[in-house]
C-alpha cells in the first residue's frame, strides 16, 4: 500500500473520530456575571436550595462547584468536599430526568494504566456516596481519564493537587 | 565520551508532520570497542542512497554505546575485499576490528543484496562473512541487520537494531490536543503515524510477530482496546465494555491477550483468547490489578495491584491460580517489563515524588535502579534485553530514553515538539 494511501486513510479516520466526538465541554464553566438576565423577576434565589438548577451558575451555591480533589494515591472523598457531593446528591435526587458522569483523574505520577484505576476508584467513591444520598443507579456513570486530561501541567505540588480530581459532569440536568 | 548529537535526517517525505526522533548519547561506555565501518562498494544500477550502509551501521553500533566508530574522515584507505586490506593501517588508527562491503542488485529482480565481511585488525582472522539480502525499499532495514550481525558477533548477543518502536506523541493542548500512534525504526528514523485522535491514546503492545499492536483510545469517550495491523491499517475493536478496558498484552504465542477491565466493578486481569473472542477472568480482588505482561514461557502472567496497600508486582500462573507477590521492596513498582530470558522484570519504581526505572533480578531477589530520573515510567525491554527504553520528562515535556541494562549508558530520544511517551520495543522481526 502506498505511502500516500495510508496518510489519506489516516487522515479521514482522524476526521471520522472527530466528527463522532462529543463536543469538548468547558472545564468547570465559569460563574460570568450574566447581564443580559434581568434578576429579581423569578423567586428569591437560595443558594442552598440544591433542587433550584438555577444555583448551577450562582458561585454563592454549592451547586456551581462540580471538582472533587484527592490526596495522593488516596480515593477518599475529603470532608471538605462532601457538601459538594451532598449538593449535586440533593439535586439528582430531586430530578429522575438528571444523568452525570463523575470523571475521575490522577496526577501524572506512577504508571498510566494504574492512574486508570485510581481514577475509576475516585469516580466510584463519588458514585458511592451520591448514592447513598439518594441519587439514582442510572443517573451515574463513572469514566477514568487517568493521567490523560490534568488541568494543570507543571511538575509539582500544586500542579499535582489540580489534577487529582473527579469533575461531576452534567449530561442532562 | 564526548557528546555527539547524531541528527537522523528524514530522507523520504515522512507521512508524519512531526520531526521523528533525535537520538543523542548522554553518557557512554569507557570501555567501548574501536570499529572502523569502511564505507560499502556500490555495485548497484541505480544511484547510492543518501544515508549509505555504513553510516547507519555506525550510528547503530555507535548507539549501542559498546562500540567507538572510525570516524569517516580517519578512514583513509577504503579496501572492498579481503585482499585489500591493509591491516597495519588500521592497527595505526587504534581500530579492533574493521567491516567491509558491498551492495549490489539482488539476482533475479528487485531488492539488494549486501555482502559483508569482519575481521579482527590485531589477529587478521575473519569472525563475519554473510550476505544479507533485502527488498526493494528495504536497504536501511538491511543495514540494521549488518549492524545486527556485528553486534552478535562480537558481543555473543543478538543485535536489536532491526526492529521498531511503538510510541504515543501528544500536541497541542486543551481543545487543539492531538494523540497519536507512532511506530518508527529503532533509531529513530521514518515514524508513521498509526493512528490519530484528538483523545487520549495509550498503552501500544506488540504481537509477537511484530505485525500488530494492540493500544488503548479513548475515542469513544471511554477506554476501548484496538489492534491494528501496522502496514494495512486493519483494525479490530477488541474490548469496549462498561468501566475500563486497558493494559493489553499479547501472549508470547500470538493467540492469547491479557487485559484489564473494570467491568465486574474494579480492575481485574483477563485472559482473552483471540481466536474465539473467550474471556477467562485470572484476578478478583477489589484492589486495582492491572497492566498484566507474559513470562517469555507464555505460563505466567505478571502484574500490578494494590492489593498490599501500595502498588506491587505480583504473578499468576496464565491458566489461572493463586497470586504471589514478586517485588519485596520498594514503595511503589509498576508497569513490569519482563526481559526475554525471563529473568530480570524492569518496573517503575516511586519513591516519594521520584519515579525510576529499576530492575528486579528474581534470581538474587533484589532491585538496581537504573536511571536517575524524576519522574521515569513505561520500562520496555529490546528484544535481545540489551538496552530498556523509558518515558522521562524534561520540564514539562515528555521525552524517551534508553538505558543499557548494566545502567552504564544512556541515551536521549527527542521529538522536535510535543510530548512523546509509552514507548515500546517490537520483537525481532524476521
Amino acid at each position: 500500500m502506498s505511502t500516500a494511501f495510508k496518510l489519506t486513510m489516516a487522515i479521514m479516520f482522524a476526521m471520522t473520530v472527530a466528527a463522532c466526538q462529543p463536543k469538548p465541554k468547558p472545564t468547570e464553566p465559569a460563574p460570568v456575571s450574566e447581564p443580559a438576565k434581568p434578576v429579581v423577576t423569578d423567586a428569591a434565589l437560595d443558594p442552598s436550595d440544591y433542587t433550584d438548577a438555577r444555583n448551577f451558575d450562582n458561585p454563592a451555591s454549592l451547586l456551581s462547584k462540580r471538582v472533587v480533589y484527592f490526596d495522593y494515591d488516596k480515593s477518599t472523598v475529603l470532608p471538605e468536599y462532601r457538601d459538594i457531593v451532598t449538593a449535586h446528591s440533593a439535586y439528582t435526587a430531586a430530578h429522575s430526568s438528571a444523568r452525570v458522569t463523575l470523571e475521575g483523574h490522577a496526577d501524572e505520577r506512577g504508571s498510566r494504566e494504574y492512574n486508570l484505576g485510581l481514577g475509576e476508584r475516585r469516580g466510584n467513591a463519588v458514585m458511592g456516596l451520591m448514592s447513598a444520598q439518594g441519587s439514582r443507579g442510572n443517573q451515574l456513570s463513572v469514566v477514568s481519564y487517568g493521567e490523560e486530561r490534568p488541568v494543570c501541567r507543571v511538575s509539582d505540588d500544586t500542579c499535582w493537587g489540580q489534577n487529582r480530581r473527579v469533575e461531576i459532569v452534567y449530561t442532562t440536568r | 565520551m564526548k557528546k555527539i548529537l547524531l541528527v537522523l535526517v528524514a530522507l523520504l517525505a515522512a507521512p508524519l508532520a512531526q520531526a521523528q526522533l533525535q537520538i543523542e548519547i548522554i553518557s557512554g561506555n569507557a570501555s567501548a570497542l574501536p570499529i572502523a565501518i569502511v564505507p560499502f562498494k556500490w555495485e548497484e544500477a541505480g544511484p547510492p542512497p543518501v544515508n549509505s550502509v555504513d553510516e547507519i551501521v555506525s550510528n547503530d553500533l555507535y548507539r549501542s554505546g559498546l562500540f567507538k566508530p572510525l570516524e569517516r574522515d580517519d578512514i583513509i584507505e577504503q579496501p572492498y575485499e579481503e585482499e585489500d586490506i591493509r591491516f597495519g593501517t588500521w592497527r595505526l588508527l587504534k581500530t579492533d576490528y574493521i567491516v567491509i562491503g558491498k551492495v549490489r542488485d539482488a539476482p533475479g529482480g528487485s531488492g539488494h543484496e549486501l555482502v559483508y565481511q569482519l575481521f579482527d585488525v590485531h589477529t587478521q582472522e575473519r569472525l563475519l562473512s554473510q550476505i544479507t539480502t533485502v527488498g526493494e525499499g528495504d536497504l536501511r532495514f538491511g543495514a540494521h541487520r549488518v549492524a545486527d550481525a556485528v553486534y552478535e558477533a562480537l558481543t555473543g548477543i543478538p543485535g536489536a537494531f532491526a526492529t521498531r518502536i511503538a510510541y504515543v506523541t501528544s500536541t497541542g493542548l486543551d481543545k487543539d490536543q492531538r494523540f497519536e500512534l507512532v511506530v518508527a525504526d529503532a533509531d529513530g528514523y521514518g515514524p508513521q503515524s498509526v493512528v490519530g485522535s484528538p483523545e487520549p491514546l495509550l498503552s501500544p503492545a506488540w504481537s509477537p510477530d511484530g505485525k500488530k499492536l494492540a493500544y488503548v483510545s479513548f475515542e469513544k469517550g471511554n477506554s476501548a482496546i484496538y489492534t491494528q495491523d501496522v502496514s494495512t491499517g486493519a483494525r479490530e475493536l477488541i474490548s469496549s465494555g462498561k468501566g475500563i478496558n486497558g493494559a493489553p498484552a499479547y501472549s508470547p504465542d500470538g493467540t492469547r491477550m491479557a487485559l484489564t477491565l473494570s467491568r465486574s466493578g474494579n480492575p481485574e486481569i483477563y485472559v482473552r483468547d483471540l481466536s474465539t473472542g473467550r474471556e477467562t477472568q485470572l484476578t478478583q480482588h477489589w484492589a486495582i490489578d492491572t497492566e498484566a505482561t507474559w513470562s517469555p514461557d507464555g505460563r505466567t502472567i505478571y502484574f500490578t495491584s494494590d492489593r498490599g496497600g501500595k502498588p506491587q508486582i505480583y504473578r499468576i500462573p496464565a491458566a489461572g491460580g493463586s497470586p504471589e507477590r514478586v517485588t519485596l521492596s520498594g514503595d511503589y513498582n509498576s508497569r513490569a517489563s519482563v526481559s526475554p530470558d525471563g529473568k530480570k522484570l524492569a518496573v517503575a519504581q516511586g519513591k516519594g515524588n521520584e519515579y525510576r526505572i529499576a530492575i528486579w533480578d528474581f534470581e538474587n531477589a533484589r532491585f538496581t535502579v537504573l536511571t536517575p530520573g524524576k519522574l521515569d515510567e513505561s520500562p520496555s525491554f529490546a528484544p535481545n534485553g540489551s538496552m530498556v527504553l523509558y518515558a522521562t520528562r524534561e520540564g514539562a515535556r515528555g521525552v524517551l530514553s534508553a538505558v543499557s541494562a548494566d545502567g552504564n549508558v544512556r541515551q536521549r530520544l527527542v521529538l522536535s515538539e510535543g510530548d512523546v511517551r509509552e514507548p515500546a520495543w517490537s520483537p525481532v522481526i524476521r
